[in-house]
């Protein structure tokens, strides 16, 4: 328990870190959001001084002939907390909606496909590298080399091949889009079978591509494992193969690999953002880009903090799980 | 038997008596290059062997390209070929040549891989050294700020910063290297943690030895495979990171890179009119480099550690495969070297092993 609450505390000032660089990003860059919502919706010609100075209230920014005055840094930043704290992110300058609500549209795909394809190409790369590591000179073991040229592929390029190759060559899947025009988002089958045949796709280039890492780095944990004496000695005491494989040494193996998973996972989901806008997938990485074309500050804003926020939130459970798992992290707490 | 450190050796024959015969003293130097070579891990010979390729292609490129890739043939004829014996790899929509463009981009995209990992590991050894051997506040701070960097994604920050800081493959690598040092810099303190309390260090500091010193003359040299390894990697994050911005359009799209190919075929509808000869070449040349720096951290990591380097040779005594720790390794060479000088008799526990031969050694069955 000791452990989990210090590791708790390293993730409120890492989600603290992540908050206050979500605040200072936007403060460096040129240009100011007013403008951007201008710029964008065009309408700047017809709007009378006092609209204008709504939108700008609307944004949560200040316009000098509004008669607005710049309030402190650290007011600004004591705002931007108090917001936050109310779940308001501001006004989406592209999409005219709330920035929460664009979020709370999108987030679900990316969270749904990144949460599925990561653990199915955690347990199939970790299952993959048992037995290599067991078999060590077999045919499983000889081919995890060939295996690291989908660690070396960019996701996006991944991607486009299997787009290639299955929609364009053999019209055998979706090519893009997250479900198909006919059916109505919402909790029924035609829509659930749809988006399935849509994140087929998606979800082996990220399988495909993050499994090999997996493989390797337990394979090569295993081996040093099994050559450990625990396991040479429930060998001889005569317990069956699937015993000492499961039970002794890959319960122990796996250890790393759960502990690697906080790297694993931001490589993930900056593999995906990028994929998303391979496949039209309608996620969180789509609009991510669409806010940075269209210099939409508070939607990049609120995404960049939910994707952190995620992220560390992901960690957290990986980091519980690893406590469940590795009992010496409890006694060492205790100490 | 003489005791070194009381009694050195006064006169030549007790200098004489000392001394052993290296191995290395027996053989000529060609020998022992070629044992030096069949004893590297085959990963690590492909994955140099790979490295070596495509730089010296990116050094030579320029100079062999047969067409200036910059010369945009305006009539449409020349547009969209598919490869040929003029243009071997075709040409893109705007006519320009394909193989040209790939012999010229690789360098730049190469290069601010290896411009990105030289800066970020240099940072992250300093930090790593530094946060590692001194420890206190300084360490507590450093680390809780590396933490908070690897698990804050950083593919939306690079897209947010470089989509702002405008700017040429150079302030790229700048903004990458950003990013890019706290994997190296916790890797690297840790293991300074643990070199720290170690009896060498009390020995040097004993003798007087400055921090510094220590650090980069008995610390440093007993890190190399582990910053070996994370320039390896940083180089791998640059470029992935580096051609996936440049897919989006982020950062100078209009210089001659492979991530600048990519970003224009797929502008230019190639996956869909499926030109192959465009976007295959900058994307396998992109994810074999990439291969081959996975390759060479791979071989790394098995001339480290011998474990992984003795389970590519496989020892089988029977069907059982033969851990390098198995208390019983000498029955495996005896049954090597019995094969050189035909079968003289079976073992017993061969015998044994015999019995189970027609039964498949599986996993799940009793070995």
């Amino acid at each position: 328990m000791r452990f989990i609450l210090r590791r708790l505390w390293f993730y409120v000032v890492a989600a603290f870190v992540a908050i206050t660089i979500n605040f200072i990003i936007p403060r460096l860059m040129p240009g100011n959001p007013l403008e951007a919502y201008l710029g964008k919706n065009q309408g700047s010609a017809v709007l009378t001084h006092s609209a204008l100075c709504a939108i700008a209230e609307q944004l949560n920014t200040t316009y000098q002939h509004c008669g607005h005055k710049q309030p402190g840094i650290f007011v600004q930043y004591w705002d931007y907390l108090v917001n936050l704290a109310h779940l308001n992110l501001g006004v989406s300058a592209t999409y005219d909606t709330t920035v929460a609500h664009e979020i709370a549209l999108t987030l679900p795909w990316t969270a749904a496909l990144v949460g599925f394809s990561t653990i199915l190409a955690f347990a199939l790369g970790t299952l993959i590298g048992i037995v290599a590591a067991w078999r060590r000179g077999g045919a499983t073991d000889g081919s995890l080399p060939a295996l690291s040229f989908f660690q070396g592929i960019p996701y996006f390029f991944l991607a486009l091949l299997l787009q290639e190759i299955f929609t364009v060559h053999w019209h055998f899947l979706p090519s893009t889009g997250g479900d198909s025009t006919s059916v109505v988002v919402g909790m029924n089958w035609p829509f659930i079978a749809s988006a399935l045949e849509h994140s087929i796709l998606p979800a082996a280039t990220l399988v495909l591509a993050s499994m090999a890492g997996w493989s390797v780095g337990m394979r090569n944990v295993m081996l040093t494992t099994i050559s450990e004496e625990y396991v040479l000695a429930a060998q001889a005491k005569g317990l069956s193969t699937r015993r000492v494989v499961w039970t002794y040494a890959a319960r122990n193996a796996i250890l790393p690999n759960i502990a690697g998973f906080a790297n694993a996972l931001g490589l993930a989901v900056s593999g995906v953002l990028i994929m998303e806008l391979v496949f039209s997938y309608p996620g969180i990485g789509n609009t991510l880009y669409q806010a940075v074309t269209g210099e939409d500050y508070p939607l990049l804003q609120g995404i960049f903090l939910v994707i952190s926020l995620s992220v560390l939130a992901a960690n957290f459970i990986a980091d519980g799980v690893y406590v469940i798992l590795d009992p010496r992290t409890r006694r060492r707490a205790a100490d | 038997m003489i005791n070194t450190l009381t009694d050195p050796p006064a006169d030549s024959t007790a200098a004489n008596a000392l001394k052993v015969d290296l191995p290395s003293a027996k053989y000529s130097i060609f020998k022992r290059i070629w044992a030096t070579y069949k004893n590297t891990p085959f990963k690590f010979k492909l994955g140099l062997a790979i490295i070596v390729f495509f730089v010296l292609l990116s050094v030579i490129g320029p100079f062999v390209a047969p067409y200036n890739p910059n010369a945009n043939i305006t009539s449409s004829a020349g547009v969209n070929l598919a490869p040929s014996a003029t243009h071997l790899l075709g040409t893109d929509s705007t006519g320009e040549d394909v193989l040209s463009q790939v012999l010229i981009g690789t360098g730049p995209t190469i290069l601010l891989g290896l411009i990105t990992g030289v800066i970020a590991t240099s940072f992250s050894v300093i930090v790593g050294l530094l946060a590692g051997y001194y420890g206190g506040i300084a360490d507590e701070i450093i680390s809780l700020f590396t933490n908070v960097f690897l698990v804050i994604p950083a593919l939306p920050l690079l897209i947010v910063l470089v989509a702002f800081i405008q700017g040429g493959n150079i302030t790229m690598a700048l903004v990458l290297s950003v990013l890019g040092w706290p994997w190296g810099a916790r890797v690297i303190r840790a293991q300074t943690m643990s070199l720290r309390n170690q009896d060498f260090v009390a020995a040097a500091k004993e003798t007087g030895e400055s921090s510094l010193r220590i650090m980069l003359v008995e610390i440093l040299p007993k890190l190399v495979s582990i910053i070996a390894s994370s320039f390896i990697f940083t180089v791998l994050y640059a470029i992935a990171a580096s051609v996936g911005l440049m897919y989006l359009g982020l950062g100078d799209v209009n210089s001659i890179t492979l991530g600048g190919m990519l970003f224009n075929a797929s502008n230019q509808s190639a996956f869909i009119l499926n030109e192959y000869w465009w976007y295959l070449p900058p994307g396998l040349i992109i994810a074999v480099f990439g291969m081959g720096l996975v390759l060479l951290n791979y071989g790394l990591d098995e001339i480290g550690n011998p474990r992984l380097r003795d389970a590519s040779k496989r020892q089988k005594i029977g069907k059982r495969n033969i851990r390098p720790s198995d208390p019983t390794p000498v029955l495996a060479l005896l049954n090597r070297q019995v094969g050189l000088f035909g079968r003289i008799s079976k073992l017993p526990f061969e015998e044994e092993a015999g019995k189970n031969k027609s039964k498949k050694h599986s996993l799940y069955g009793r070995a």
